[in-house]
């Protein structure tokens, strides 16, 4: 592994919501709290977490698409959530985005030529319309488009080649870093593995250094060397990946793991469950202590008191559980 | 390598690497596929077809027919329609062609809505794209301007213009159009405020394009559905408008007319003329179907989820 | 057919076929389709987007778009559901057969609290006074899971989070004890933690109840869990039908094979999955032979030419392939191992 590149330090993104009435205060919505963690070059950090848990926001609170309300984002050794909004322009043909919605996130109005030089125009404007073009129709080749398409709109294209053109634009800077935001949810499960293998096979090839945002774990398992894992807007575990499948440190990744499908009607009946109760807390009013205690399934009074620490459980392994120990001395569920 | 391993891995690359299989068709933006749309819905083409020769009628309608407007035949007054005498709609109390009145006055009513029209586009798209896009305290401070507006009752509004410079035909284009921006710009503003947020948006900002350039490049193009239809359910607005303000005698001066003028006047002569109101009043309501027919075939054709 | 008798299928289509016409052209969405549902029977219904799983039950319920025409049969309890009038339909459709779709949403009306929701179903099916109707209801919200159900009777849709509305759909599915629930892509929208919740609750309900539950899903890892028999669609036709167990051990299509294949494990450590190449056809101009083959490795002259027909290729299981069980996962053939082919 080569150097750090991204370090973020305990970044917070609050939203202010509109109170209930006129006259009442504005309420606080913590949808990222206090998240520290780097990157290392050629890396990809899973992050993973259910509806609502801040990973989107957080994604965006790094790229300062979100402002973030408190910490640092250091990238390179600077610090990005310090810089104007001019050096940050600048500074976006190094950082890029992927999203969930391929359809929604190309601009229907423009063909694909057009969408996929957008940033190209922002990061090198000397470029003559030809040189464009070759860059543009370069990378559609390297993503598996054919360049005849450049002429389509957005609307024309499946939910497979959208999204391929969603990465050709995010890679036509030749950014180092790349945010994806749950790229493979919202298609057909045989195309998710398209596009799965292509983001391997580009990160690879280009040398990126990946963060990305799902929901589904295995899908996390198979990209990622990192996992974070989100809880209303905290951190609850992170580590390699290995480590956190096989061995996990918080009750909460427990959980996840036990309730993802497996294809294997054999395996499925066999496995014990941890099947969780009910539905994440509101993130406007948590749970004091441990947030994620009142799903928990060994929670105790002492829950309810402090948050617990993330604690080195393992090497290069922490968690936020008081009772790791118990945790990670109860078999595995899988695997 | 066995041959069947080789053939898997040739697959393989043949396959899983590419999605290129290229739409059949021409490449179809989302304003040529609306415009298919609407050739393919047959009562707005109907209805395109009547406002057309709508149009071509009051542009060259008067050069063709024999008699003008403003000069009376004294041989027919008040004289019902009639082939022999070529008064083919009749002609009024002064003896004037009703058919060549109704030609001019179809003609100012639809330049009254083309100019009001086109204002109400100008102002309504930037003020609101702008209030829209700026958001926080700019959005709430013209927005607030255009409520202010919105609770003058515009028909004082239009009569103290009259009162203070006059009665004046493009002052009344003037006073319509600076009406109706208000809607649009809410419309604007509304679609604004909703485009912003889209995903394709927030990857412009993520690829570093400023603000002004994601207005005019993201925003505005992707207004163009909205503002097609409001504006083409301000015309008939428009016609109305004018028409209501000529009745009260705000509108168009003699001998100028226009169709609420004459419906106006054919009013009065109801019972004792009776083809003074039904003829002009025939065009207006023609035209307002047909204007409608339009707008529909608009809102289907842009905005086909609603289908 | 209209006896009642024990063996009969809850469920029979035969032959049943929907068409779309479009300004394009003509699309055949299901194709003859074949398929019968057992009283008390989980069956999968899996298939990519476009493959006619959720139109097929859109047809049951006759919930299809004005410009869909649909022919066959689909005998429900012996009587033809194309047949019956919408106002038979109505009779059928909610007492004795229930959906439940992806977006609770879509079922829910956003203006009505959760209390006249349910009730107002049993009112128009069962006859019952409004007292008594609210009172099964909220027994039914407590049987479905959601807590302090006293209070979420009161509340309207949007005060309830995803998994909760899902839980209320059901709820109201259940509510007349319907003999098949048809549940389309249930939890798709869902988190995985309620999704397992959902899942348990179908789980448990189908069991106790003895309710028939056809679950639409592109989603194979769900299927396992829970489904009896697997029904796999392709391009509107059955391309597979077997058990469980069988089918995920041993598929005997390709397409089966590729679409087990795809799916990434939470449980294994895998370096890469195995896509399938291409996509699926277009069904306006779908390719001759079978609809498969130009994404099918093992493809040959007949399946370009000729297009199999769904045949019983093992006792119990059902194949449309000219060559079933070729697909042993290794890309080589059956019974041709890379020793045997000369490596």
């Amino acid at each position: 592994m080569s150097e750090t590149l991204l370090s973020v330090e305990h970044l917070s993104t609050v939203f202010s919501l509109r109170g209930r009435s006129m006259f009442a205060p504005n309420v606080e919505l913590k949808a990222v709290s206090d998240v520290s963690f780097s990157l290392n070059g050629g890396e990809t950090l899973g992050i993973v977490g259910e509806s609502g848990c801040g990973k989107s926001t957080l994604g965006r609170s790094i790229l300062r698409l979100i402002e973030p309300t408190a910490g640092r984002v250091v990238w390179q050794g600077r610090s990005l959530t310090d810089l104007s909004a001019g050096e940050m322009r600048k500074a976006r043909r190094d950082l890029s985005i992927i999203f969930q919605d391929p359809v929604a996130s190309l601009d229907p109005r423009m063909n694909v030529g057009q969408i996929i030089a957008e940033p190209l125009k922002v990061a090198e404007p000397s470029l003559t319309r030809k040189e464009r073009r070759g860059r543009v129709e370069k990378v559609m080749e390297e993503v598996g488009l054919a360049p005849e398409m450049i002429n389509r709109y957005p609307h024309e294209f499946s939910g497979g080649q959208a999204q391929r053109i969603g990465i050709a634009r995010a890679i036509v800077t030749e950014p180092k870093l790349i945010v994806c935001d749950e790229p493979v949810s919202a298609l057909d499960v045989s195309i998710q593995a398209q596009i799965v293998n292509l983001l391997k096979a580009l990160k690879e090839r280009m040398g990126l250094t990946l963060i990305f945002i799902s929901h589904d774990l295995s899908v996390v398992r198979l990209v990622s060397d990192r996992i974070l894992v989100l809880y209303l807007g905290r951190v609850v575990e992170i580590g390699p990946r290995r480590e956190v499948f096989a061995n996990p440190g918080h009750p909460y990744t427990k959980a996840l793991l036990s309730a993802a499908p497996i294809p294997d009607p054999a395996v499925a009946r066999a496995r014990g469950r941890t099947v969780l109760k009910g539905d994440p807390p509101s993130p406007i009013n948590p749970p004091s202590g441990c947030a994620f205690r009142t799903r928990c399934p060994i929670a105790r009074d002492v829950c309810a008191e402090v948050p617990p620490p993330l604690a080195e459980v393992g090497a290069d392994h922490r968690a936020a559980c008081l009772f790791w120990e118990e945790v990670r001395a109860d078999p595995a569920v899988v695997d | 390598m066995t041959l069947y391993v080789d053939r898997r891995e040739a697959l393989e690359k043949a396959f899983i690497d590419r999605d290129d299989q290229v739409p059949r068709g021409r490449p179809r933006s989302v304003t040529r596929d609306a415009l298919r749309r609407f050739r393919h819905n047959k009562a707005a083409m109907t209805a395109l077809f009547v406002f057309g020769f709508i149009v071509i009628a009051a542009i060259v309608g008067p050069y063709l027919v024999p008699y003008d407007y403003e000069t009376p035949d004294w041989e027919a007054f008040t004289a019902p329609p009639s082939i022999e005498s070529g008064h083919y709609f009749g002609t009024d109390q002064n003896g004037r062609d009703l058919l060549a009145r109704t030609l001019y006055g179809t003609r100012i009513s639809l330049l009254v809505a083309l100019i009001a029209t086109t204002v109400s586009v100008i102002v309504g798209v930037l003020y609101g794209a702008v209030s829209g896009f700026a958001g926080g305290r700019v959005d709430a401070a013209m927005m607030r301007f255009v409520d202010v507006m919105y609770a003058l009752p515009y028909i004082l509004f239009v009569i103290l213009l009259m009162v203070m410079f006059g009665r004046n035909v493009f002052l009344l284009f003037a006073a319509i159009g600076l009406l109706e921006w208000l809607t649009m710009a809410r419309i604007v503003r509304g679609q604004t405020l909703s485009l912003k947020e889209r995903e394709f948006v927030e990857a412009a900002r993520a690829a570093g394009v400023s603000s002004f350039p994601i207005i005019l490049r993201h925003i505005v193009p992707n207004l163009v559905g909205p503002v097609v239809i409001y504006a083409s359910l301000t015309i008939p607005e428009i016609v109305i408008t004018e028409s209501f303000l000529s009745y009260l005698g705000f509108g168009v001066q003699e001998p100028l007319t226009s169709l609420g003028t004459l419906i106006s006047e054919g009013a009065d002569a109801l019972g004792a003329a009776d083809w003074l109101l039904f003829f002009p009043g025939g065009v207006l309501v023609t035209m307002l179907l047909s204007l409608a027919f339009i707008g529909d075939g608009l809102r289907d054709a842009f905005d086909p989820k609603d289908r | 057919m209209a006896s009642v008798n024990m063996n009969q299928p809850l469920l029979a289509l035969a032959g049943y076929t929907i068409r779309f016409t479009t300004p394009d052209g003509a699309v055949q969405a299901v194709n003859g389709l074949d398929l019968t549902v057992a009283p008390g029977e989980t069956v999968a219904v899996v298939g990519e987007s476009g493959s006619g799983k959720s139109q097929t039950f859109n047809g049951v319920f006759g919930l299809l778009a004005g410009n869909a025409e649909t022919s066959g049969e689909a005998l429900f309890e012996g009587r033809d559901l194309l047949k019956l009038s919408p106002k038979e339909l109505d009779t059928v459709r909610g007492a004795d057969m229930a959906m439940v779709f992806q977006d609770p949403m879509t079922a829910l009306n956003p203006a009505m609290k959760i209390r006249h929701q349910l009730s107002e179903t049993l009112k128009v099916h069962k006859g019952l006074k409004r007292r008594e109707a609210e009172a099964q209801a909220l027994a039914m919200l407590k049987k479905v899971g959601i807590p302090e159900a006293e209070r979420r009777i009161g509340q309207y849709p949007h005060e309830l989070s995803g998994g909760m509305r899902q839980r209320v759909v059901i709820a109201m599915a259940l509510l007349c004890r319907p003999k098949l629930i048809v549940a389309d892509e249930p939890t798709t929208a869902l988190d995985v933690t309620i999704q397992a919740q959902i899942l348990d609750l179908f789980r448990d309900l189908t069991t106790d109840a003895g309710t028939a539950l056809v679950l639409i899903t592109h989603d194979l890892g769900v299927v396992a869990g829970i489904a009896d028999k697997v029904v796999v669609m392709y391009a509107g036709r059955i391309v597979e039908e077997a058990g469980v167990d069988a089918l995920f051990a041993r598929p005997a299509m390709p397409y089966t094979a590729a679409l087990i294949r795809s799916i990434p494990r939470v449980d294994r450590d895998v370096e890469a999955v195995e896509p399938i190449g291409g996509r699926p056809p277009d069904l306006i101009h779908p390719p001759q032979g079978c609809p498969f083959h130009p994404r099918c490795r093992f493809a040959e002259d007949k399946c370009r030419a000729e297009r199999p027909p769904l045949a019983e290729v093992e006792p119990g299981r059902r194949a449309a392939c000219w060559f079933p069980f070729i697909d042993d996962g290794a890309g080589t053939r059956r019974g041709e191992t890379m020793e045997t082919a000369g490596v």
